[in-house]
């Protein structure tokens, strides 16, 4: 918890100062290993939405779960056999009322509780968009063996592993993987969706709180999944544009060519950001016009990645 | 490489390269196993224990002996899936920042390794177990529906836990968790042998349970004692009918997913690839719509455990009978409706999703009914806290706790947040350590003297029970909390100071397991030991109430020298209090001869040449496919052009047996102190 706080404290005064100022506190909680809370502290207004309702779950059941464990301890408590005060009832077996009270508590607390369900899962749809004044930041999310791309179309940029948004901007990602399923996932901002290959799904998201965040997947995809995380930065809004113009300065650009090379599988890659993407990746990867992630390298017998008459 | 090429022909795609020689920790526990095996085998044939043991075990059909050694082979294979469990747990205290002592493909073993042997191997056999060996003495019957069948499901099941074992020294386990999600699982991003060897151990060891399923169903609907209608059964048989006829249902549709990703691994099918319109949503659809059921089938016979337990150690009849039937069937129902639950975060939409969700809290009402039906059977009784009773306290606080925690995973909006998180791995361990593993032991200790001839001792079962429960708090509340801060399940290494304590702290809860288990393995040799003061001469050592008391301890081969004449619920008590009032057993029966089924060979024969067939077929070696197949079928045709299919009991021998467990009673009678007994019991289940 000490890192958290610490993180915390490093992020929190940030929304108030100059901007060298929120930069060098970014250097700060990056050198945390980047990162700060769990799903109970949430930076944005999906994941404040999905920790409510989770707490407001646990409140309703412990409503009864708590009597219920009180009462099974003080009952074995009272009725233990060497208690002579205790009024021995063996035919106490059946009691209509019992029985009524006994079906009816829990059928009243799921019934409580699917009207919870049934609003939450429709607010909280991850493909239901954010409202706001401005129109979201697109985002395609590809997941790789192992790691993430970040392709941002309007930008015409993209990033390995590491994720710039602005603070407040709703961000609407478009999601799918090269290969085998994984997850994306950032737990202080909120919902996790699936990455399936040939499939997209959609997610909505907001910052509201500059700062860096862990990302991870959540969905086991193979020996190099344990290094397949990334740090989302939440800037700025005028800081955005900033990271938007240093990044198409400089760095490789992302062509087919290029997305072969990164479709290899490696572990732990550290960030990076492409000067350039090709605007149609994300579709010709959806669409297989480019094939899936290759696998692992077997003894040279495996698959051709390259497509037929490609570069 | 190095063996010569028409012999490496031979073996298909097996080399000595699939010994782990470069690998020191698997190829150290591959040889340990194998001394210890080795040394067991010696011991046997030295010490000519080897006809007996063929006689009286292996080609046993007797729903005891069978049901003996399905707990005997879950207990080893438990031991195993714990040396998994402390393999994953010491890993990730040492991998902050570090790569710890298991690379990522080694590591990917073990989880998968221990989901896979935990539930197929050490769970499901401890359940099917205790249902083998209680469910026709509770019935009243001498066997199951199908004794031979019965025995070739246990060798089927042995054959499975058999092949994974084998993994570990020839080849490599899957690297793809305990459920192979493709694409992962498919030739191109898994082309080893792993994931075949989970398949085919799986499909082997479901043939096993899936035949179980038939037995127990039959049995249950079609052979029961005279007067023994359907509510007059005991809960734990309603339980084990439910749990059978979810096998029934679902093992299948394992057995057809399996085999779907079979034809895509071998012949290049493309059911769930990612090319050529395979789709793997439809592989986590079926293996759910099998996988949930699966869930209960293993806390079912669990809740049937802690239904008998609680009774017999509260001194009352079960509180409310009709609504644990009731709601047995009705979580048998509802467990085939929720398989969604188990992906929400594939993005089904909030229609769907908040259905599953809905569906799968209602589960909760029927287990709700029965946690307060326990609670009211213990009100007003007077409850003796031996180790079954302290196992079932446990489980009542310990399970509740976890229904909370897999309610609360069915919201679909927190799901959100702790899918595959170490919240869900703390909730699932909640249940099914706290549901079907205390229930194993209860269940353990409580016929323990049933089926041996006297009690496990007292004070070391207590002693594993309080580490168990510690040992349990201690590592599933840290991961509960480390999911909570984002932590996901089957990482190899991390890097965030946020995770290391809870980690950390859950590392010293498998420690306090391990004590767990020491008192464990120390309670059964002290019981030994000491079996003649522990020992059960009246067959009734807990003043049980269902018919599996009225028998000797062990029983005889036949179980009831006379098959009983069921009278109402709890019909031992009625037979008890009956003995007490009148100061007599009722008159001795005139004796016949009994029929009981012949031992036969078939299931080991069959379950030697699966292995075989198994193991060809992992390894590609079709000739040994074809003469392993071929084998089998020639012991089924054998065993059906049989002769002589029983042997009879002569009626002098039942008369002996059946004196001496009356003579028994009749001295237990003669003690003092009856009278009261008789005053303060009550009448028993409603007649």
């Amino acid at each position: 918890m000490a890192a958290y706080a610490r993180g915390l404290s490093a992020v929190r005064p940030s929304r108030y100062l100059p901007v060298s100022a929120r930069i060098a506190a970014a250097l700060a909680t990056a050198s945390l290993a980047g990162c700060s809370g769990g799903v109970l502290q949430p930076r944005g207004p999906i994941g404040a939405a999905d920790s409510q309702i989770l707490l407001d779950a646990v409140g309703i059941m412990s409503a009864i779960v708590v009597p219920t464990i009180a009462a099974l301890f003080i009952f074995a408590w009272w009725f233990r056999a060497s208690n002579p005060r205790a009024r021995y009832q063996p035919d106490f077996v059946y009691s209509g009322r019992l029985e009524i009270i006994i079906w009816s508590i829990p059928i009243l607390v799921i019934m409580f509780l699917g009207g919870v369900i049934w609003i939450g899962s429709h607010e909280l749809d991850p493909y239901r968009p954010i409202s706001a004044d401005e129109p979201p930041l697109e985002v395609q999310v590809v997941s790789l063996d192992w790691k993430w791309l970040f392709i941002y179309p309007q930008q015409r940029i993209a990033s390995v592993n590491e994720l710039v948004i602005p603070v407040g901007t709703p961000v609407h990602f478009e999601l799918t993987s090269a290969s085998v399923m994984n997850a994306f996932f950032v737990p202080q901002l909120g919902s996790m969706i699936a990455t399936m290959n040939g499939m997209k799904t959609q997610l909505n998201l907001t910052a509201d709180h500059p700062g860096d965040y862990y990302g991870e997947s959540t969905q086991y995809s193979g020996d190099g999944f344990s290094g397949m995380h990334f740090v989302v930065h939440a800037v700025a809004k005028d800081e955005f544009p900033r990271w938007v113009s240093t990044v198409q300065q400089d760095g490789p650009a992302l062509d087919r060519n290029g997305y072969f090379d990164l479709l290899q599988q490696t572990q732990n890659a550290r960030p990076f950001t492409y000067r350039s993407v090709d605007p149609s990746l994300f579709q010709a990867i959806l669409t297989h016009q480019l094939p899936p992630g290759p696998g692992p390298y077997v003894g040279g017998a495996g698959p051709n990645v390259r497509p037929v008459g490609g570069r | 490489m190095f063996v010569p090429l028409a012999v490496g022909d031979m073996l298909g795609k097996l080399t000595l390269n699939a010994i782990p020689l470069d690998q020191p920790i698997p190829l150290i526990a591959g040889g340990v196993v194998i001394l210890v095996v080795v040394a067991v085998i010696a011991w046997i044939v030295l010490r000519g224990h080897l006809p007996y043991l063929w006689r009286e075990w292996i080609t046993s059909v007797d729903h005891k002996r069978i049901g003996v050694m399905y707990v005997l082979l879950g207990l080893v294979m438990l031991l195993r899936g714990f040396i998994d469990a402390i393999m994953m747990r010491s890993q990730q205290a040492l991998a902050f920042h570090a790569a710890g002592y298991l690379p990522p493909e080694h590591y990917d073993q073990v989880f998968s390794a221990h989901g896979t042997i935990m539930i197929f191997f050490a769970a499901m056999p401890l359940m099917i177990g205790l249902m083998n060996f209680v469910v026709p003495l509770q019935l009243g019957v001498r066997d199951v529906a199908f004794p031979t069948l019965n025995s070739t499901s246990f060798w089927l099941t042995a054959t499975g836990a058999l092949l994974v074992n084998i993994s570990l020294v020839i080849g490599e386990f899957a690297r793809t968790g305990w459920l192979p999600y493709p694409p992962l699982s498919e030739a191109r991003y898994s082309p080893g042998v792993g994931v075949d060897y989970y398949l085919w151990a799986l499909q082997i060891s479901g043939v096993g349970t899936l035949l179980t399923g038939v037995n127990f169903v039959t049995t249950i609907l079609k052979i029961r004692a005279p007067g023994m209608s359907y509510l007059r059964m005991p809960v734990f048989c309603w339980t084990a009918l439910c749990a059978n006829l979810l096998i029934v249902a679902a093992f299948p549709v394992l057995t057809a997913t399996l085999a779907m990703l079979l034809l895509d691994r071998y012949l290049g099918f493309h059911f769930f690839t990612n090319s050529a319109g395979g789709n793997m949503m439809m592989f986590i659809n079926l293996i759910w719509a099998w996988g949930h059921p699966e869930v209960y089938i293993l806390v079912l016979p669990a809740f049937g455990v802690f239904s008998e337990v609680i009774p017999t150690f509260s001194g009352k009849p079960l509180f409310g009978y009709r609504s644990m039937v009731v709601a047995t069937l009705f979580i048998c129902l509802v467990s085939f409706l929720v398989w969604l639950h188990h992906f929400f975060t594939m993005g089904a939409g909030g229609d769907v999703n908040a259905t599953f969700g809905i569906a799968t809290s209602i589960i909760a009402v029927g287990t709700g009914v029965k946690i307060y039906n326990w609670m009211f059977t213990m009100y007003g009784g007077r409850i003796r806290f031996a180790t079954p009773m302290l196992w079932s306290m446990g489980f009542l606080v310990t399970f509740t706790i976890g229904g909370m925690t897999g309610v609360l995973l069915a919201v679909p909006p927190a799901d959100f947040q702790l899918h595959n998180s170490l919240f869900l791995v703390a909730h699932f361990h909640n249940v099914i350590i706290a549901g079907v593993l205390f229930a194993a032991f209860a269940g353990l200790t409580y016929w323990f003297p049933k089926a041996f001839g006297f009690r496990l001792h007292e004070g070391w079962g207590k002693a594993a029970f309080w580490f168990s429960l510690a040992g349990f708090y201690i590592t599933f509340i840290p991961l509960y909390a480390v999911g909570l801060l984002g932590m996901t399940r089957r990482m190899q290494h991390y890097d965030l100071a946020l995770w290391r304590p809870w980690v950390l702290a859950a590392g010293v809860g498998i420690l306090v397991f391990m004590c767990a288990l020491a008192c464990q393995v120390i309670q059964l040799v002290v019981s030994i030991r000491r079996r003649e003061e522990l020992r059960d001469f009246t067959g009734d050592p807990w003043n049980g109430r269902s018919l599996e008391w009225s028998t000797a301890s062990p029983p005889p081969a036949f179980n009831f020298a006379v098959l009983p004449n069921v009278q109402g619920e709890e019909p031992y008590w009625h037979i008890k209090r009956r003995a007490i009032e009148t100061q007599q057993l009722t008159a001795e029966p005139d004796y016949q001869p009994i029929e009981m089924p012949r031992n036969s060979p078939t299931g080991f024969i069959t379950a030697f040449f699966a292995t075989v067939t198994g193991f060809a077929l992992i390894w590609d070696i079709w000739w040994l496919v074809g003469v392993g197949l071929a084998c089998a079928y020639a012991v089924f045709v054998w065993f059906a052009w049989r002769d002589v299919e029983e042997h009879q009991i002569p009626a002098e021998e039942v008369a002996r047996i059946d004196r001496a467990r009356r003579k028994a009673r009749e001295e237990w009678l003669a003690t003092e102190g009856h009278e009261e007994w008789l005053t303060s019991h009550g009448q028993g289940g409603t007649s």
